[in-house]
C-alpha cells in the first residue's frame, strides 16, 4: 500500500501557510523560463493558475474541450464568493471562515488546507477588483455583500446571478494577456487522452485534438489537472454536458489515489424534471433562500387540489402551509446548508407532499420578501405603506434587482411567472467535494502532477457550503499551487525541455489510438447516451440523496455489468479524423462507467452519514445524519487495480487541533 | 406534442460545400429545449446509421455562450433575451418547418455542419482585453476604490457579453462591433481599467478589422438579437474612445 503523506507543516494553524511559503524551494526567474507546465481545464482554477504560472515566468500550455477558455462551467456559477473581508462588520473573521467551513464538511476536510483557503480568501477580492471584475457596489460605491446558507454572517461577494462567469472572465482576461505575450500556448477544443509517466514521474500527456481527431503528444516538467467535478456521472446533473471525469480518472488510473467519491453535493434548488428527454437540470441560486421561503401545504388534500390543478398555491392560507425547514431548524431556518435542506425536501416528497405532477417539488415562495421590501420603499419614498398593489410593484422591482436573471430563467424553462406564483424547485446533483487526493502541496500521489479545484477533494470534506467553490477555485490557482509547485520543480532546472519521441509518450499514444479504434470498431446496437442515462438512472437511485447497504452493493453489479455491455455494444458512428462528439463523449461514459461503480463501493465501506453521504443505517431518531467519529474520522483515498471493485483503501487520519469536533447542529 | 420539419445545415468541414437536408422529427414535447429536440433527433439518426447533426453546446443555461444555432433567420431563434439552449419548443407549432443554420461570417469558419470556429473572439481580446496587473495577490484592498453605482452597473451590464456571437450572425455586414464595444466599455467605465483605455482601443480595433469583421452601419440587429440584452450605447461609447485614442496617437 502507498504511503499517503499529506506533508502538513509543523507548527500552529495560523502560521502553517506562512512559514511554509518562506521555507519551500523556490525557482529563479532565468530558471523558470526553462520550465514547461501543461494545465488542463480553464475553469477558476485552471485559468487562475494558467495567468499566474506563466506571469511568474514558467512556460504554459493550457488545454480546455470548449471552444473557448471562457466556456469551462465555472461561468455557470451564479451566487457569489465567500471572503472573510468583514466589511460589513458581522463580527466575520479567518477563524469564522475556516470553522463555518470545516463544520459544514461535517468534520471530514483537512484543517491545515481549509485555515489556508481562509486566510487567501481576502486576497481574491481585492485581485478580482483589479482586475476589473464590476462586482454588486451599494450607493457609496463600496462592496456589497449576502448571506449564504450555513452561516451567520454576511461575506458573500456576487455580481448579480452570474458571478461564475465574471470571476472567470477576470481569470481569462489574465490569460489572455500572457496569451498575448506568448507565455500561454492555449489549445482550444483539445481533449486530455492520458498522462505520461518517465521515471514514475508525471512528464506530459497524450491530448486530442477534437476538431480534426489528430492525437498529440505533449511533454512537460510538470502536469496540473483542473478539469472540475464529476457529478455528469448521474447523467442529469447542473454540470455543464461536457463536464467529465476523464483527466482525473486518467491520472487515477496512472497511480493517483482517487478520494471520497461518495461525497457528492446535492443542491436544493433547482428546477423539476419536466419529463425524459431532460438533459440537465438548471440550478436556481442558493442566494434565493435569503429571500425565498421553502414550503409544502400541510394538508395531503392540498395537495392532490393542487396537483389536480383545482387549487392555487397563493389561495392557500399562512396556517395551510407546512414552512418546513423553518419549523424544523429555527436558528439558520431557509438558510441551512444544501445537504439539510435537500434531504429536508426529500423527506417531504417522499412522505407524499410533493407539488407537481411526478411528486417531486416544493416552492420557494417570494411573496412575503416581496411584501416586506414593498414596505420598505413605501417608506423610504414616502408613500401609502397600506396600498397592496403599490407595495407589491414596489417589491417586485426590489426582487427583479437583485435577482431578475434568475427569475427571467426560471420563466423561459418553466413558462410560469414566480412574481406571481411560488417557483417549484427539487434537489438535483450539483458538486462533487470528492476528487483526486492530494497533499498540502495540491501534488497527488504522482510526483509532478498536482489537481486543484473541484478536480481534488481536499478543502470541502463531506458537504461545501454555498459560494466556497469559487473560492477554492480562485484561491488553488492564483495564491496556492504557484507557490508550491516550485518546491517540486527546483528540482528539474537542469532537466531540459522533455522529449516526446520515447518509448513512454510511444505507449500511451498506442493505448489512447487502440481505445478510439475499439469504440468505433464495436458498432454495436446502443448510442453512447443510452448507456449514460442508464448509469445516471442506477446512480441516482442507488447512491443519491439516501443510500443502504444493499442498494450499494446491486449498483456495483449493476455498473459493472453495464461496463461489460457498452464495450460490447455501444453504437459510435464516424470516424476519428473528423469533428466527432459522440467519440469524444464515448471515452468520458467509459471513465464515468468506472468511477460510478468506485462511488458505491466508497459509499458502502463509509458505514455513517456525514455531510451530503447519508447511510440510511447511520441516523438519529429525528432523521439527522449521524457520524460515526470513532471509525470514520478519515479521507478514503482510493488505488486503482483495475476493476474498480478491487481498488485499495489507504486511509489519510484527520486530526483536528483547532477545532473540537462537534455533533452538526442547526437547529 | 408536436410534429415538426426541420431543415438542416449539413458541412462535413471547413473546406467542403455544405447543403440543407431535410429530416422529420414525431412527438416533440413542448416542455423540451431546442438542444433536447436536437438531442432527440440525433438518438435516432444514429440509430438509423446516419451521422448525426453536430452543434456546440454546454452549460445548456445561458451563460456558456456556446451554442449557437441561427433559426427561422434569427441568431437563437424567435424568442427574445435568450440562447439557443434556453429556446423551449413552446414558442414553435404543430406541423411547423424549421430552418436551422450556423452562425454565418467569413471571421466564423463552420468547423461542422452547425459548429462553428470563434477563436476570433479570443484573438481580439488577447489584444487588449484586460488590465494589466499581476495575480500576485499584493494589490489594494478591495474597497480603496469606490465607485460610483451607476458606472458599476453600466460595467456589469457590459461585462454580461457571453461572448456567443449572435450579433455577428445577425449583422449583414458581418461586424463584430457590438462585441468588441462591450469589452472596451466594461473596462473604459472603471477606474482600474481607464489607465491603458487608449492602447486597448486601438489595439482590440485593429485585431477585429485584422481578423475579417465587417464595418457597423448602425442598423442595430445585434442588439435586438443580442441574449443578453447588451446595449447600442456600448458601440457609441467604443466610438468615442476610439476616436480619442486616434487624437491623442
Amino acid at each position: 500500500m502507498a504511503s499517503l503523506d499529506s506533508k502538513i507543516p509543523k507548527g500552529p494553524l495560523s502560521n502553517k501557510w506562512t512559514n511554509h511559503k518562506s521555507h519551500i524551494n523556490l525557482v529563479s526567474p532565468a530558471n523558470k523560463r526553462l520550465i514547461d507546465i501543461i494545465v488542463v481545464g480553464t475553469g477558476l482554477a485552471g485559468a487562475s493558475a494558467s495567468a499566474t504560472l506563466a506571469e511568474l515566468g514558467y512556460n504554459v500550455k493550457s488545454f480546455c474541450f470548449q471552444d473557448s477558455p471562457r466556456r469551462a462551467h465555472s461561468i455557470a456559477a451564479q451566487g457569489g464568493i465567500n471572503a472573510a473581508k468583514n466589511y460589513q462588520g458581522d463580527g466575520d473573521s479567518t477563524y469564522r471562515l475556516f470553522y463555518d467551513t470545516i463544520k459544514g464538511g461535517d468534520y471530514r476536510s483537512r484543517e491545515a488546507n481549509v485555515h489556508r483557503l481562509a486566510e487567501v480568501s481576502t486576497n481574491i477580492i481585492d485581485q478580482c477588483v483589479a482586475q476589473g471584475v464590476p462586482f454588486a457596489r451599494d450607493y457609496g460605491g463600496l462592496l456589497d455583500n449576502r448571506s449564504f446558507g450555513g452561516v451567520l454572517v454576511s461575506r458573500t461577494f456576487y455580481a448579480k446571478g452570474q458571478t461564475g462567469q465574471q470571476l472567470l472572465l477576470g481569470a481569462y482576461s489574465a490569460m489572455n494577456r500572457q496569451i498575448g505575450r506568448g507565455k500561454i500556448k492555449m489549445y482550444n477544443r483539445h481533449e486530455m487522452m492520458d498522462l505520461v509517466l518517465v521515471d514514475g514521474k508525471a512528464r506530459g500527456i497524450i491530448a486530442r485534438n477534437l476538431v480534426t481527431g489528430k492525437v498529440e503528444r505533449h511533454g512537460a516538467h510538470a502536469v496540473v489537472v483542473a478539469s472540475g467535478g464529476y457529478g455528469n456521472v448521474f447523467f442529469l446533473s447542473t454540470n455543464a454536458m461536457g463536464s467529465n471525469v476523464s483527466a482525473g480518472w486518467k491520472i487515477h488510473q496512472k497511480g493517483a489515489h482517487f478520494a471520497n467519491p461518495c461525497f457528492t453535493q446535492i443542491h436544493p434548488t433547482c428546477i423539476p424534471v419536466s419529463g425524459d428527454h431532460q438533459s440537465k437540470l438548471t440550478l436556481m441560486s442558493e442566494s434565493l433562500r435569503n429571500d425565498g421561503r421553502i414550503w409544502v401545504p400541510k394538508n395531503i388534500d392540498d395537495v392532490k387540489a393542487i396537483r389536480d390543478g383545482k387549487l392555487s398555491p397563493t389561495q392557500l392560507k399562512e396556517e395551510d402551509r407546512d414552512y418546513y425547514l423553518e419549523r424544523r431548524y429555527p436558528a439558520f431556518g431557509n438558510l441551512v446548508p444544501r445537504d439539510v435542506a435537500s434531504r429536508a425536501a426529500k423527506e417531504r416528497c417522499d412522505a407524499g407532499y410533493g407539488v407537481n405532477a411526478t411528486g417531486e417539488a416544493v416552492y420557494l415562495d417570494f411573496a412575503a420578501a416581496i411584501i416586506r421590501y414593498g414596505k420598505e420603499q413605501a417608506h423610504v419614498k414616502g408613500l401609502d405603506e397600506n396600498d397592496a398593489v403599490l407595495v407589491k410593484k414596489l417589491g417586485q422591482d426590489v426582487v427583479r434587482s437583485k435577482y431578475g436573471n434568475l427569475f427571467q430563467m426560471y420563466e423561459k424553462i418553466v413558462d410560469q411567472n414566480p412574481y406571481e406564483t411560488p417557483m417549484m424547485i427539487y434537489p438535483a446533483v450539483h458538486y462533487t467535494m470528492g476528487g483526486v487526493w492530494v497533499d498540502y502541496n495540491l501534488m497527488t500521489s504522482i510526483p509532478g502532477c498536482y489537481a486543484i479545484g473541484e478536480a481534488n477533494f481536499s478543502d470541502h470534506g463531506a458537504n461545501r457550503l454555498g459560494a466556497s467553490a469559487l473560492m477554492q477555485g480562485l484561491a488553488d490557482g492564483y495564491f496556492v499551487l504557484p507557490y508550491t509547485i516550485g518546491d517540486y520543480l527546483a528540482d528539474d532546472i537542469r532537466t531540459g525541455s522533455i522529449a516526446t519521441n520515447t518509448p513512454e509518450f510511444d505507449a500511451a499514444e498506442k493505448a489512447v489510438v487502440d481505445k478510439i479504434n475499439l469504440f468505433l470498431n464495436s458498432k454495436g446496437e446502443h448510442s453512447v447516451d443510452y448507456y449514460h442515462k442508464k448509469l445516471g438512472k442506477i446512480m441516482w437511485d442507488k447512491c443519491g440523496m439516501s443510500r443502504n447497504a444493499e442498494g450499494l452493493k446491486e449498483a456495483m453489479v449493476d455498473i459493472k455489468a453495464l461496463r461489460e455491455d457498452f464495450y460490447k455494444n455501444v453504437n459510435v458512428p464516424g470516424t476519428d479524423s473528423e469533428f466527432n462528439e459522440q467519440l469524444a463523449k464515448a471515452g468520458r461514459v467509459a471513465d464515468f462507467l468506472e468511477l460510478g461503480e468506485l462511488f458505491a463501493k466508497d459509499a458502502l465501506n463509509r458505514t455513517e452519514s456525514c455531510g451530503g453521504h447519508f447511510r440510511e443505517e447511520s441516523q438519529t431518531p429525528e432523521g439527522e445524519a449521524m457520524r460515526d467519529d470513532e471509525n470514520f474520522t478519515f479521507v478514503s483515498a482510493w488505488e486503482y487495480k483495475g476493476e474498480p471493485a478491487d481498488a485499495i483503501l489507504c486511509k489519510e487520519e484527520l486530526k483536528y487541533e483547532e477545532i473540537e469536533v462537534k455533533t452538526r447542529s442547526y437547529k | 406534442m408536436m410534429n415538426l420539419t426541420l431543415k438542416i445545415w449539413r458541412q462535413a468541414n471547413a473546406t467542403t460545400k455544405g447543403k440543407m437536408v431535410t429530416y422529420p422529427i414525431e412527438n416533440v414535447s413542448p416542455d423540451m429545449s431546442f438542444l433536447e429536440m436536437m438531442d432527440v433527433l440525433n438518438e435516432q439518426l444514429i440509430n438509423k446509421g446516419i451521422d448525426p447533426v453536430a452543434f456546440d453546446h454546454d452549460c445548456r443555461e445561458g451563460i456558456c455562450g456556446m451554442c449557437s444555432m441561427y433559426i427561422n433567420g434569427e441568431a437563437h431563434g424567435p424568442d427574445r433575451f435568450v440562447t439557443t439552449c434556453q429556446l423551449h419548443m413552446r414558442k414553435f407549432k404543430d406541423g411547423e418547418t424549421i430552418t436551422i443554420e450556423p452562425f454565418r461570417a467569413n471571421a466564423f469558419p463552420v468547423v461542422k455542419d452547425l459548429a462553428v470556429d470563434r477563436s476570433a473572439f479570443d484573438r481580439i481580446q488577447h489584444a487588449g482585453g484586460f488590465v494589466s496587473v499581476n495575480t500576485s495577490g499584493n494589490t489594494q484592498d478591495a474597497n480603496n476604490i469606490p465607485i460610483d453605482k451607476h458606472d458599476a452597473d453600466k460595467a456589469f451590464d457590459a461585462a454580461t457579453c457571453i461572448g456567443c456571437g449572435a450579433c455577428v450572425a445577425s449583422c449583414k455586414n458581418a461586424s463584430a462591433m457590438l462585441f468588441v464595444s462591450a469589452k472596451v466599455s466594461q473596462y473604459a467605465l472603471l477606474p482600474q481599467g481607464k489607465v491603458e483605455a487608449t492602447d486597448r482601443v486601438l489595439n482590440m480595433v485593429k485585431q477585429m478589422d485584422d481578423e475579417g469583421f465587417g464595418n457597423c452601419t448602425n442598423t442595430g440587429a445585434c442588439e435586438v438579437e443580442c441574449p443578453k440584452g447588451i446595449s447600442l450605447e456600448n458601440i457609441a461609447r467604443m466610438n468615442r474612445e476610439y476616436l480619442f485614442a486616434t487624437v491623442k496617437g
